[in-house]
Formats: C-alpha cells, structure tokens, sequence
C-alpha cells in the first residue's frame, strides 16, 4: 500500500496528513484528525451523514479518497460554529426540534449549508431537493425542513 | 395546544425546554460509540457468517486463519457453551451444531486491522450439510415442517412465554372470551381477512457498534450502541459464564434504535471475542449490509382475522389467528407474540374473542423488538377489517368506531377494566382535523382522492416487575446531577428527565445536567430503554429521587432555622420560609450543610437523593384463557388520518396530509411529544409505500439503501398536524405515559383505508408500492 503525504485546510486550518492510497476523506476526517462529528451512517454514498464541504461542495467523504483531496479546503460540522457564535442553522435545527439522535445531524447541517451559500432564499421544494440524499430515520424530516426555511430568515 | 390540562404541575414541567444535548450534537461534539478513540491497541472484529438458511455444521477449520499474521484470536461456538436470550435462552453466541439463518455467527475473528481480519474470514473452512429450510411460518407451525429447535422443550423461559415442545411454535399465546362460536349468528354483519405482513428492518442510521476489552483480572467493558445496557450486562455475563458485576458496559449516545439496539444481538460476540485477547479493545462495527440481516428485523406476520357485529354497529365477536415469522431465534419475539395476543381485540370492547398468536420459528432473520412491538402489524389488518365490516352495514367508520372504542371503565379483551383514557377525543379531535365529512377534489384529472383513519392502542410489554432508579446529587454551585440508566436514543428522555427532576426538586432547567453516558458501574438501574415506559416508569424514578433530596435539604434548613417543614419551600434554587420570609441559595448548604450557632458543630451534608419504581400490581394471564386480573400497567390510545392522492397513470401515492392525535396522559414537553408523532407518523408511512425486506430462499435481496428504500425528504408529506389530548395515568408522573412508539402504529391500516376510498381496492399487505397498487388497479379494469 502506498501513502501519500497530502495537505488541506479543514475548517480553516492546515493539516498535513499522512494517507494510504485506500483511505476514504471519511476515515481520514474520523481517524487521523479525530474530527469524529462526520459519520459514518453506510459506507456506500448512500445516507449522507459523513456529507462535508469540498471546496464548498457537498459531498459524501466515504465515497472520495483522502489523496485526491490535496490542496482542497473541507469544511465539516466542526466548522459551522464560529467562535462562540453557531451557524444560523444550526440554531433553528435545535429551535424546530430537527435534531432528535443526533446521527444524521451533521450531514443534514453541512447539506444545508450548502444550499443556503448558493441560494440564500431557497423554496420548499429548493430545500426537500437538496436534502434528498440526507436520511433521517427519526425526524420525519418536516422539522429539518422547517429549520432551514428559519435559517434563511435569519 | 394540550386539549386539557387537569393536573396543575410546577415549572419546567408542561414547558417547551429545548433539548438538553442539542449543542452537543449540532457541533459534532456528541459522542457516539464508533466516536471513541482506543488507538494503537484496537483490534477489528468480523464474522464468518452461515450462507444457508438451515444446515448443520460437519465440519469447521479455523487453523489457516489463526495462523494468518495479524490476527489476534479465532473464537467458534467450542469456546462458548452458554445459551442466551432475553425471555427465551434459545441461542448461543456462535453457532455449535446448526446455522438457522443466512448470517448466523460461525466464528468471529480479531486483528489488527479491518482488511486482515475480512483475509481471515476467507481462511475460515466450513463444511456444511444443508438442511430443508422453514421459510413461511403457517407451514413452520404444522407437524410438517423440519423441527429447527429440537430442544425448545429443555430452553429456560420467562414464565408467561408458553413453548410447545416438539414443534416450531415458541410461544402460543391464548384468548378465550366469551362464546365466539355462539355469536356469530346473531351478527348482521360477518366478514373473514387474510393479512401478509412483510418483515422489514429498524434502519438506525447509525449502524451497530461494540467494542468489548477484558482486563488481566478478568473485567470485562463493554461500549455499545445501546437501548439496554442493565440487560445486556445480565445476560452477556451468564451466557459467558462471568457474573454480571464483572462486565460494565458503557452506553453513549444512540444513533437511532427503534428497538433494534434492545435486549442483546451482536454485543456479545465482541464480548465473547474480547475474552480471548486479554488487554486490547475489539472492535466490531457491523457493515450495513450486515445490519440489514444480522440485527433484528421486524417479524413477518401472517394474519386472520373475523369478526362480527349486529345491525346497530356493536362489535359482538372476533377470532383472530396470528402467524409470527419469529425467525431463527425467537428470544426476544415471543413476547411480541403475546403483547398481540392480549392487545388483539383492538381499543374496541369486544364480549366474545378467541385468539391464536403463535411465534413460529423459520429460517428467516432474527425477529426481535421494533418501535410498535406487533402493534403495527397487527392493527394493519384489524384496522381495515373494522372499515369494512363499517361499509357492510352501511355505518359510518368514525361512527363505527366511537360506538365501540374503549372508554374509561371498559371490560378489556383480558377481563379487565379500562383505567381513564381519551380515546373519544382522540377520534373526534382526528376526524375534526382531517375534515372526515368533507370530500375533497382530486389535484388532476387522472388522480384520485381519498381519506382514511384508524385507531390503536398499545401497552408496555414487559416483565410484569420491570424496575426503573435514579439519584440526583447536587453541585457546591447548586447544579444537579441527575444519574439515570436510561438512554436518549433521540427521543429526548434526557431533556424530560431534567425538567422533571427540576420541577420536583425546584430548581431551574438550565440548571440540571445528566450524568452521561449511562455506565452500568455508575449510573443507577433501568430495565431498558424500551416500550415507550421511560417518561412513566423512569420518570416517576427520577421524581422521587429529586423529592428524596428535597426533603433531605428541607429537614436540614428547617432544624437550622426552626421552623416546620410545612411552612418551607425550595424555589428557583432557593430555599424560602413562606412563614418567617427567610431564604437561603441552594449553593449554601447541599455540600457543607449549616453551621449549629455558636460554634456548637454542624448538620446536614452533601445531598445525595436516590428513588426507584417498579410496577408491583401486574396479575399474570391464565395460560389457556388469557384471562386475568391486570395484564399491563396502563394502555396509551390515539387515532391518526390520512388524505391522499392515488396517480391513475403511476400508482404512485402521494400523502398530503396527515393527523395525529394521542392521548399521553401528560405532555411534559408539548413539543417533544409531538415530535414523536410527526416522525413515527413518517416511519409508518415508510413501511406502508416502500419498505418490505424482500426474502428468496432466506436470503435477503435487498441490504441496502439503494434497494431497501426508506422515506426521504420528498416522501414526507407537505402538511402533518398532531394534536395532544392528555386523561392523566393515575401512576405516571404528573399523569404521564408513553408516545413513542405509538406514533407509528395507526399509520399503514390509516393508509390502507384511504386508498381504499380512493380507488375502492384493498391489498393483502404493504407496502403499497406504485407498482403494486399500478397493476392491481389495471386488474381491476380502473386503466388499461
């Protein structure tokens, strides 16, 4: 197995890190950075909970390698909040009751994120559709729905 | 809104507080089990797994996979003898002589990493010698079927589960009211239904995990995914042969459970395994495909039900024959089994019922407990059945429905009465909502509108003497601590037990805090996070440990000041004398207590409450009757609705509305409550359009969220309404009983009418897949 010595910024910090040809973003997020926010839901780009910002993207980092990450900037659920000060979102997801486990959260937040960087106004429909690829087994998804469209206004 | 509000209870009680882990887990800082960090030292955990449905083991080599470099430890069922099992020790952590489903554990393999261990797996030699398999449970049932648990007869059971040695049926639970056979012709109305429930999967999204490590002197921890900690050290330690007290178990936050994460399924084989590699974590994080067939499923059902009524509407009789798909091992269901058995007459009074509810055991997926326990899938069929027998007589449904739900002092299909319920209201209040005697018009030409509603109940099923502790402790700053065994697997018992433990000591809500993560060796005693029991049983734990403490710190201050207790209260965290108006912060005294005057020495000390609660009036059932004098603590009741839209083209249903309405004796926090309702509504309906864990010679076709779709944001339905309706429990606190599992159980029955009112066709079973409902309406002649 090869390893490849990458850099990135994640959450607005350098890092460089040492990775195997086969790591995942995930697991290199999980395990060498010990930013364990990002989950692990399926593995297979399925579920969405492991989804983080590339270059502004969201994207499921269990279906893209570490390596191919060099020089990007990631953003994942750590790097909502500012200094003291949580993201509009992830307020109004407490706020609405979107959260219940807690397991899809952090994807469901970063997806979110997304949308509302490159549609601050986002319609119902523009929300739902955005969130497709994000699973939630508890919430029933009208709470979360409802939190971005609260988001918005703030 | 709360319809009513009959019991006067003390802030934060009532009040919408916002849920106390959600910082924790909208930063990324909650921590879950696969979140833990056990570094270098950390072994990975895989399975060799049977390919049969039903074969007996003639040969197992595990040599070359021991040898590989690497691996740590190869353990089979030589290592472990010990049976296991909740209400029924049916099982052994590996399989020793016989594999019953495609997946059961053969052996288990420790290495130093993922893909060695996976090489391992491939070095494993099993030799097998297949069997015939069981694989419907009406047939597994009959004298026909290949026996799959030759010794049922000699299994330690609970003593309400009823085995039928030398046969597959686990447990036979039994209704015998009344004269059934008398009564069928002096109904005007009779009608006869086959339901087919399919299994299907809990779908956490957090799939499980365990890591397990034994320590040179034989302790043992384990850290899981889980809904029952308490259970799992009692039952993991006796099937290894440990006492309970040498095996600590440390639960973090639950990724979602809905069941899946009760009683035990793979935490012991991580345990098991861990035993062999004395000092180093093992780590066994199961794939989701594995957790598709490998974790508890949701049993398949196989449903008759008759039933009858006189001209008037009155429901005179049902006979109802319940087939439970339990699977290979039936530890956990047989218990669902009976919660259905004496649940089978529906929130209705009935005079004469005779049920049949058999746990067979088949070839299939473990059946275990899911959000529901049987409710869902027996209500699936009752609930049509009783809109039908409505239409024959030409009666309104919800009319139908009002005249025979259960009211407060009903006769219940176990002999018993009916405690104060709101069910009525929750009819009318459902109705109401949903506009039940208004037509709507469909959106298009080629849709097709309709409405349907439907009932449950559901009690806590469980060991009649299911105990629940709890102790708070205060902080030097006058904080709480408040230790509970519990677990919040989303449904926020963590955010209810600080408002309860504020409200009953009289502190502020912000000012309690939960001693997490549950620790067997630290946190107090709780059964399991089961059966919507926690807010009642746990709850009325938590309160009287908060009382304890009051009157503790009470006694205390009125020595010092004088005064009788009577005449004291503690307020916002203050202890105030309404008498002679003196007060003093909590703070002052929790830790050090209060000096004598005079230098005379001190009283008081550090506050420690304690309370506990366990239900003691629960009567067993008469083994042939099932007749008794109270079956279950109490029954929770509601009602939900559905309008939706049927394409002519498609089949597609689209759900446009829905309504909820429970009665929850007690909302302590509204909003939470309702919460539980909008989400279980969701999950019903995801297991009335598209979940079904499509089954072909035992093996699973679908383990995976791309085949085995669950609802999305798309599916949801653009409008939900819940509504509370609270007739308080005489034992729950502040009145209150469970919700969640409630939420989902109405739902597919409520579905199920409402296309029947829109396109006049009923199936023999969800989902209702586009598919599905697209053919059998070009059966029926509707399109071409």
């Amino acid at each position: 197995m090869a390893f490849h010595k990458i850099n990135v910024i994640v959450n607005g910090k350098d890092e460089q890190v040492m990775v195997s040809s086969n790591m995942t973003l995930m697991r290199m997020l999980r395990e060498c950075l010990a930013l364990t926010g990002t989950k692990n839901g399926c593995s297979a780009g399925e579920c969405g909970s492991c989804t983080v910002l590339i270059n502004g993207e969201p994207v499921n980092s269990c279906m893209v390698l570490a390596a191919e990450c060099d020089g990007a900037e990631i953003i994942t659920v750590e790097g909502l909040a500012g200094d003291k000060q949580l993201d509009p979102i992830q307020e109004t997801i407490i706020e609405a009751g979107g959260v219940q486990c807690g397991f899809c959260t952090p994807g469901i937040l970063i997806s979110s994120r997304a949308l509302l960087n490159r549609n601050p106004n986002p319609s119902e429909d523009e929300i739902r559709e955005a969130l497709v690829g994000n699973l939630c087994r508890c919430t029933g998804y009208l709470r979360i729905i409802e939190s971005v469209k609260a988001a918005a206004r703030r | 809104m709360a319809e009513s509000d009959p019991i006067n209870a003390p802030s934060p009680v009532g009040e919408n507080k916002p849920r106390i882990d959600g910082r924790e887990k909208v930063t990324g800082a909650a921590i879950f089990a696969d979140d833990l960090q056990f570094g270098n030292a950390l072994l990975y955990a895989r399975i060799k797994r049977s390919p049969h449905p039903h074969a007996l083991i003639k040969r197992l080599d595990i040599s070359k996979a021991r040898a590989l470099p690497g691996v740590k430890a190869v353990v089979t069922g030589e290592d472990f003898t010990g049976y296991i099992g909740l209400y029924l020790q049916d099982r052994y952590i590996f399989c020793r002589d016989r594999v019953r489903y495609v997946g059961d554990p053969v052996a288990g393999v420790a290495a130093i990493s993922d893909e060695i261990a996976y090489q391992a797996l491939e070095l494993i030699d099993v030799e097998y010698e297949v069997l015939e398999p069981v694989l419907d449970p009406e047939f597994g049932a009959s004298s026909q079927a290949l026996l799959l648990h030759p010794d049922l007869g000699k299994y330690v059971v609970a003593n309400f589960i009823f085995p039928k040695e030398g046969t597959n049926v686990s447990n036979h639970f039994k209704i015998r009211r009344g004269d059934v056979d008398g009564a069928w012709d002096k109904c005007a109305a009779v009608i006869e239904r086959k339901y087919r429930i399919p299994h299907i999967q809990h779908v956490p999204i957090e799939p499980h995990v365990a890591i397990a490590k034994m320590d040179e002197a034989g302790e043992i921890t384990l850290w899981a995914s889980s809904q029952s900690p308490f259970a799992q050290r009692n039952l993991i330690a006796q099937a290894i042969g440990v006492l309970p007290g040498k095996l600590r178990v440390i639960a973090p936050l639950v990724g979602g459970g809905f069941g899946g994460k009760a009683g035990v399924s793979m935490e012991a084989l991580a345990v098991a395994i861990a035993t062999k590699v004395k000092g180093r974590p093992v780590k066994l994080l199961l794939t989701r495909e594995e957790e598709f067939y490998t974790a508890f499923v949701r049993q398949g059902l196989v449903a008759y039900f008759k039933m009858g009524c006189d001209e008037k509407g009155h429901l005179m009789a049902m006979e109802n024959k319940f087939y439970w798909d339990g699977g290979a091992y039936t530890e956990y269901g047989v218990n669902i089994t009976r919660a259905a058995g004496y649940s089978s007459s529906g929130p209705y009074e009935v005079p004469n019922v005779k049920t049949d509810s058999y746990c067979v055991y088949t070839n299939h997926p473990v059946g275990g407990p899911m959000r529901g326990f049987g409710m869902p899938e027996m209500h699936a069929g009752l609930e049509q059945c009783i809109d039908e027998l409505a239409q024959q007589i030409g009666m309104d449904a919800v009319e139908f429905r009002k005249i025979n739900c259960l009211k407060t002092g009903s006769t219940l299909v176990t002999g018993s009465k009916m405690h104060p319920t709101g069910l009525l209201q929750c009819i009318e209040k459902t109705a109401e909502a949903i506009g039940w005697d208004k037509k709507t018009s469909p959106s298009a030409p080629n849709k097709r509108r309709g409405k349907g509603l439907a009932l449950m109940w559901k009690a806590p099923a469980m060991p009649p003497n299911a105990g629940s502790s709890a102790w708070v402790e205060l902080v030097e700053d006058g904080t709480l601590n408040v230790g509970i065994g519990g677990q919040d697997i989303g449904q926020g018992v963590f955010t209810v037990a600080a408002q309860m433990a504020a409200a009953a000591l009289g502190v502020p809500y912000e000012s309690v805090r939960i001693a997490t993560p549950v620790d067997t060796r630290y946190s107090p005693y709780e059964w399991q996070t089961v059966a919507s029991r926690l807010t009642w049983s746990m709850g009325n734990a938590v309160v009287n440990a908060a009382r304890d403490a009051r009157q503790q710190i009470l006694t205390t201050v009125a020595e010092a000041w004088e005064e009788s207790l009577e005449d004291l209260d503690i307020v916002d965290g203050v202890v105030i004398s309404y008498k002679s108006e003196k007060e003093i912060p909590l703070k002052n005294l929790v830790i050090y207590g209060l000096p004598k005057p005079d230098g005379q020495g001190w009283r008081g000390g550090p506050v420690v409450g304690r309370g506990n609660f366990m239900p003691t009036y629960i009567t067993g059932l008469d083994k042939e009757t099932g007749q008794g004098e109270q079956a279950v603590v109490h029954y929770t009741t509601g009602a939900q609705a559905v309008e939706l839209e049927v394409d002519l083209d498609t089949g597609r249903i689209e759900i446009l509305r829905g309504v909820s309405t429970y009665d929850v004796g007690k909302a302590i926090n509204p909003e939470f409550v309702k919460a539980q309702m909008d989400g279980g509504f969701v999950q019903g309906m995801s297991s009335a359009l598209f979940e079904n864990l499509q089954l072909s010679n035992g093996v699973v076709q679908n383990p995976s969220f791309v085949d085995y779709r669950i609802a999305t944001t798309t599916d949801a339905p653009k409008d939900l309404q819940s509504f509370i309706v609270e007739v308080p429990q005489d034992d729950g606190p502040w009145g209150a009983r469970g919700i969640g599992e409630h939420s989902m159980v109405p739902t597919i029955p409520a579905i199920a009418n409402a296309i029947y009112n829109a396109i006049g066709i009923r199936f023999e079973g969800p989902p209702f897949t586009a598919e599905k409902v697209y053919l059998a309406m070009l059966d029926a002649g509707m399109i071409k």
